[in-house]
């Protein structure tokens, strides 16, 4: 006979059990991690480099690089000195809190201060897979348009700041900024938004502030 | 292609679920699916399907129930279903200062399943909720 079984469980919610024992490891080891999500060719890689460069020296930095295929990234990474751990997805299109976890045992976490995970390139399926990590950027960049918090509103609404990169090509391409930050605003009101451009170095400055700040407010709470 | 992932975490669900029931077979699921998840409803079915085939849920029906996002204007306090792509203002009065809620979630709601009854309909035996 139909039996009828009530469930009620969020389908991701084994990806998030283990989600939050990353955060937990990240939290023991005192260090910030941020999940970096994006079309492919926003600037993720760049925009990991620029930030690099211009950390306070006091601050070590380690990155986990999503690629459905290769290791490019992870070795201009590891061309900095910066230790670096390659995931392939093979084809899947989203990191996943379990490849995380495997990534971790890779990486001197109690050395590290920012732990960068760079997602694969795309603006719909990383959306949807917690991490662990304490902060999720979107990176957007001018060429792409002014239309995608529109177009991909998931994406958007589970940001804590957007990165719009490129900026120095805002004189050259019709980029509405303020259809940009009015799609922020439905999603996200009072997001935080830096314009900058990893090849100019315009406003890399003011994100790395705020991320810093980010780092040192997480260790207040903590009492570090 | 997300919906692979989707599809397997939802599967697998299903199966504990119906296991720790002692089904003999799950006939269907029910979901709910945020309208701003971005997930494709044909695609959970087809994953399914290919997924289930060999397990205690093999040829279960999928209903899904769609829960849109729910848009409110924050000058004309209208409320209105979203579906992406999003609007830039809002639908009743043209105000761009609209926020968005809901619409997320993806959810398990409830199987129904064939139970291992050897006397379907027999009497004495309890309808189960």
């Amino acid at each position: 006979m139909a039996t009828h079984i009530p469930v009620v469980k969020a389908i991701l919610s084994a990806n998030d059990a283990v989600a939050a024992e990353n955060r937990a490891a990240f939290d023991a080891a005192g260090l910030l991690a941020v999940n970096l999500m994006s079309s492919p060719g926003a600037g993720k890689t760049s925009l990991i480099l620029a930030t690099l460069e211009r950390l306070p020296p006091s601050l070590r930095a380690g990155v986990i690089e999503g690629d459905i295929a290769s290791t490019l990234d992870a070795e201009r990474i590891a061309a900095r000195n910066v230790p670096v751990v390659q995931i392939n997805t093979g084809g899947a299109c989203h990191l996943d809190a379990p490849m995380i976890r495997s990534a971790l045992s890779h990486l001197p976490l109690p050395d590290l201060d920012l732990l960068f995970i760079e997602n694969v390139g795309n603006l719909v399926c990383p959306a949807e897979f917690d991490l662990g990590a304490h902060l999720r950027i979107v990176v957007a960049s001018v060429p792409e348009g002014h239309d995608k918090p529109y177009k991909y509103p998931g994406m958007f609404q589970k940001a804590d700041a957007v990165v719009l990169n490129k900026a120095d090509l805002m004189p050259y391409i019709d980029f509405d900024l303020s259809a940009f930050q009015n799609g922020l605003s439905i999603l996200r009101p009072g997001i935080p938004l830096f314009l900058l451009s990893c090849r100019t170095g315009q406003g890399v400055d003011e994100w790395v502030g705020w991320l810093t700040a980010q780092l040192e407010a997480r260790r207040g709470d903590h009492g570090r | 292609m997300h919906e692979l992932a989707i599809t397997q975490a939802l599967l697998s669900i299903v199966l504990e679920a119906a296991e720790a029931a002692g089904a003999r077979q799950v006939t269907a699921v029910e979901l709910t699916v945020g309208a701003l998840t971005g997930y494709v409803d044909d695609s959970i079915r087809f994953y399914f399907e290919r997924l289930s085939e060999g397990t205690l849920a093999e040829g279960a029906l999928l209903r899904i129930r769609r829960e849109p996002g729910e848009g409110r204007c924050q000058t004309c306090g209208g409320a209105f279903p979203v579906e992406p792509p999003l609007l830039p203002a809002c639908p009743l009065c043209g105000s761009p200062d609209i926020r968005i809620a809901g619409g997320n979630r993806c959810i398990v709601e409830r199987i129904e399943v064939e139970d291992g009854d050897p006397h379907p309909g027999g009497e004495g035996h309890p309808q189960r909720q």
